[in-house]
């Protein structure tokens, strides 16, 4: 079933905060195999200028995955789920996330194609701290194989 | 490793070609960091029925380590300030100790305006490309 073009614009109410702790954002780190200092020692952190060890640039996917799951939960977008694969991420860092940022995500509906059969959902979300300080914009393009 | 400086690159310049290895051990661990859970990244009953060839790395996975070269070549995860990838076909990990292997190149593509620079990154597995499109915003001390 192909997805409806209204969707483009709609947005959805800013996520519950998600709170960053250095034990997630040195795990996250381990399991890419990045062992730069800047996210594991807080002293090596601040030595390189930032106020706390600092994320790798892919975690922003921990949080605007779980935020634009929102998207999953709306009866208004008639995705199978069963059959999407991911086509294409995006990141613009306004700064590197770190340890202690409070993040608020909100999700955008930015397009709805449909190629060759396939429904292609755009969805952005943008993360900023709880006072309202830009931090990333994450874009990601979902595939719906063979359902338009 | 030593930081290259915005002088001394130009269009055209190479990065060092990183060789990674992925086996089904990596995935589960970046299964639980990330909270990426799905089957098909760790169970080859799932992969095959949806019509994988088998277990698949997590694309967010091979987007991470191609990052790990720009970031490796730059001396400063803080540096990349944009990046955008488009996933073109699976990395499939074989349930062995080998595992696969990810080979990323990359070069610089263009200096922007505002001087930072365009990274034009290759992303293969088994001779194949895995990204159909990668590039990096990076921004040189």
């Amino acid at each position: 079933m192909a997805l409806d073009r209204e969707l483009v614009g709609r947005s959805y109410p800013p996520s519950a905060v998600y709170e960053v702790g250095r034990a997630k954002i040195a795990e996250f780190a381990t399991a890419i195999g990045a062992h730069d200092p800047v996210h594991h020692d807080v002293e090596a952190a601040r030595a390189a200028g930032h106020p706390d060890v600092i994320a790798p640039p892919t975690f922003a996917i921990v949080v605007s995955l779980g935020a634009a799951n929102v998207v999953l939960g709306d009866p208004g977008v008639s995705l199978d789920y069963s059959r999407v694969v991911h086509g294409e991420q995006r990141f613009a860092h306004h700064r590197p996330i770190r340890a202690g940022d409070r993040l608020v995500a909100t999700t955008t509906i930015d397009a709805v194609r449909t190629v060759a059969g396939n429904d292609m959902l755009t969805t952005r979300v943008d993360l900023t701290t709880e006072d309202g300080e830009a931090v990333c914009t994450a874009t990601s393009m979902l595939v719906a194989r063979g359902t338009a | 490793m030593s930081r290259p400086a915005l002088a001394e690159v130009a269009v055209g310049t190479e990065l060092p070609e990183q060789v990674f290895r992925v086996t089904r051990a990596d995935l589960v661990r970046y299964a639980g960091a990330s909270g990426d859970f799905n089957p098909i990244h760790w169970n080859d009953r799932t992969a095959t029925a949806v019509g994988l060839p088998g277990v698949i790395a997590h694309g967010m996975f091979t987007m991470a380590l191609a990052g790990r070269a720009v970031t490796g070549w730059t001396g400063d995860p803080a540096a990349l300030a944009e990046y955008h990838v488009r996933f073109g076909r699976p990395v499939v990990v074989p349930d062995d100790d080998e595992g696969a292997e990810v080979t990323v190149r990359g070069k610089v593509g263009a200096v922007l305006e505002d001087g930072r620079l365009r990274v034009d990154l290759t992303v293969t597995s088994d001779g194949e490309k895995v990204l159909s499109l990668a590039r990096a915003i990076v921004r040189l001390a």
